[in-house]
């Protein structure tokens, strides 16, 4: 177990490191740099541009730009290029601004997909299975700002109510229950705006899954004992389907950064993924290498996570 | 499904399309693709020969109108768009909606096919290379090691994310976003044609081509690869419908296909400006990119189900 624990942990320090490199080869090796974002501005003279690249190490060679960045983000000294505050300080502003919308757009998919994958698999072929089906690639099939915006149009003009941005603006003033209640309906629709996609997927997953448990033996045997549908579906069918979802967890956590990055655009949302964004149009290197990164560490997590959960669930498994 | 008829006979591929057709929606989907198709190539010659199809020709007199507006007299009768009339409007520099969008189907439609074909390459390749010639090592790494770490390396990155740096950090082209979409996203390719090469390479029939004195190549390509297909044909039908979905998002953030190429990824984008003045330009095409990824979607549902060994128990 110890072995199994230390060999994994071993094996992904290497792949991040992989990915690390990769990364800082692909921002680097790729036209574009900081000081040609506005190559227009007049008052940009080439000792300007020169001082520039000096500054951000862009003209040592990228081994040592690599080795710049490693040594900055260890130390915690990194510094955007674009407005020289501390990289790590400001994800982690911004990671607190994303968790909430990850939060309840993930705990809406996980209580949602269940109870419709499972009603559809159980009455395979019934008009709810097959409407559930068509909402289902409906929503995969819809790109999200379409979607959005069709949503934001009719929140705005039936409610008549302010949807973007994280408050209204201007209610400073107003009482905390106000504002706290500000904040949720500010959080309501970004967060199922991007629970739906999910939902859509996961309990395709789900029925799928259910199908394939309801069709085993042991379900059969647990019907011709005689026990309730309830106790068959439930106790037997759904205990055993579940498994692989538990490895579907730890997956969850990158999908913290890479998929909200439409999202919070539309909803000027000040999360990690519009900080990914800005950063990109910045040409913001060390913002870009560093969001990634974090997005591999998670991604890296994930998987451990699961790898543990599975041997945990399942007792079929031994780390060895 | 087990209340076929018809007894189960014929090659695999015929059994396939006798389950595929069984399948309503898949079916659907087809016959809308297959006619997507002859519109859009029909439309590629029309927009590009026939001077009222041309997608580029702007009429200021004639600023977003509503779809089945005439055109106004002032319109040069050289500018005049098909029968007179504008089927879906006009945009914000009076051009054919109609004519653009027949224009972009090609061009996105052709996104989705070559981004999925590259990464279809590269993941089979990979795939098949990994598991087949795995062995084969170089200072105590083995090719398996080295293939497959750079495909988990690759899979820890947040793909939208990298496609939106590298895309915005190389010069804007159709060709580039094909390339970068393709490259992102043959990783689960690779991992399943992998797992299907080391299941069928020690099987009997595999080590008797080895005894005709077939070459390693020949075996990989006309006796693994071929029973590797199936999985690899839906993932690359819903592979198509993600890539336009890709190319779409792409588009709103303002890194897509640069105008003057019309896709209906960037007519969308553009028309969100005028949704409340002028909605067709946005639902429009937002209807159609949701019609074509849905077909592709069922699609490739339909062909999972129909390739699945399994159906035959259920």
């Amino acid at each position: 177990m110890l072995s199994w624990l230390l060999r994994n942990v071993f094996e992904r320090l290497i792949l991040l490191v992989i990915v690390s490199i990769m990364a800082h080869a692909v921002v680097h090796l790729a036209p574009g740099e900081p000081s040609e974002v506005d190559p227009t501005n007049p008052r940009m003279k080439a000792e300007d541009v020169a001082r520039i690249r000096a500054a951000f190490h862009l003209d040592d060679p990228v081994h040592v730009q690599y080795a710049y960045w490693i040594r900055d983000l260890a130390t915690g000294e990194l510094r955007s290029f674009k407005d020289g505050q501390p990289v790590l300080a400001k994800i982690f502003d911004r990671f607190l601004n994303s968790l909430p919308l990850f939060a309840v757009a993930t705990l809406l998919v996980w209580t949602l997909s269940f109870p419709t994958g499972i009603h559809a698999a159980i009455r395979r072929g019934s008009v709810f299975d097959r409407g559930s089906t068509f909402v289902a690639y409906a929503l995969i099939s819809v790109p999200g700002f379409f979607l959005a915006y069709l949503i934001i149009m009719f929140v705005v003009n039936q409610l008549g109510a302010p949807v973007i941005g994280m408050r209204t603006f201007g209610t400073e003033q107003a009482s905390v229950w106000f504002q706290i209640m500000d904040r949720i309906w500010h959080l309501t629709i970004p967060a199922c705006l991007s629970a739906l996609g999910g939902i859509a997927i996961l309990s395709r997953y789900v029925r799928a899954q259910m199908l394939e448990v309801i069709g085993q033996d042991y379900v059969r045997t647990a019907r011709a004992k005689g026990l309730g549908e309830e106790q068959v579906v439930y106790k037997h069918a759904l205990r055993n389907a579940l498994l692989p979802f538990v490895t579907m967890f730890g997956l969850l956590l990158p999908g913290m950064i890479g998929g909200s990055v439409i999202f919070e655009q539309i909803f000027a949302w000040p999360g990690i993924g519009r900080l990914g964004y800005d950063a990109i149009l910045a040409r913001d290197f060390p913002v870009i290498l560093t969001v990634n990164l974090i997005a591999a560490v998670l991604t890296l997590a994930g998987t451990f996570l699961s790898d543990l959960l599975y041997a945990w669930a399942d007792p079929r498994i031994r780390l060895a | 499904m087990s209340a076929h008829t018809s007894p189960a006979f014929g090659s695999p591929a015929a059994l396939a399309w006798r389950a595929l057709r069984q399948d309503r929606l898949a079916v659907c989907g087809l016959a809308f693709l297959a006619l997507l198709t002859i519109i859009a190539l029909l439309g590629a010659a029309c927009t590009n020969f026939v001077p009222a199809f041309d997608p580029t020709t702007v009429r200021l007199t004639d600023k977003l109108l509503p779809p089945f507006a005439y055109a106004s007299d002032l319109v040069a009768s050289d500018d005049l768009p098909a029968l007179g009339q504008y089927f879906l409007g006009t945009d914000e520099l009076g051009r054919d909606v109609f004519s653009r969008m027949l224009q972009g189907a090609v061009v996105s439609l052709s996104i989705g096919f070559v981004a999925v074909g590259i990464s279809m390459i590269v993941g089979i390749f990979f795939g098949a290379v990994a598991g087949y010639f795995g062995e084969l090592s170089w200072l105590g790494l083995s090719l398996d090691t080295v293939l497959m770490r750079f495909t988990d390396a690759m899979l820890c990155f947040p793909t939208f994310f990298l496609i939106l740096t590298v895309v915005a950090l190389l010069p804007a082209s159709i060709y580039n976003i094909m390339i970068v979409i393709g490259l992102t996203s043959w990783m689960g390719t690779a991992r399943f044609v992998r797992a299907e090469v080391l299941s069928l390479k020690d099987r009997d029939f595999v080590i008797a081509a080895h005894a005709t004195g077939l070459s390693s190549w020949r075996i990989v390509t006309a006796h693994l690869l071929p029973n590797a297909m199936a999985p690899v044909l839906v993932s690359a039908t819903v592979g198509v419908a993600s890539a336009i979905l890709t190319e779409s998002a792409l588009s709103f953030l303002g890194f897509g296909v640069q105008p003057p190429d019309a896709t209906w990824g960037n007519i969308l984008a553009d028309g969100k400006t005028f949704i409340f003045d002028a909605p067709w330009l946005f639902f429009v095409p937002g209807v159609a990119i949701l019609l074509v990824v849905l077909a592709f979607n069922l699609v490739g549902e339909g062909l999972r189900e129909a390739l699945d060994p399994r159906r035959a128990e259920r």
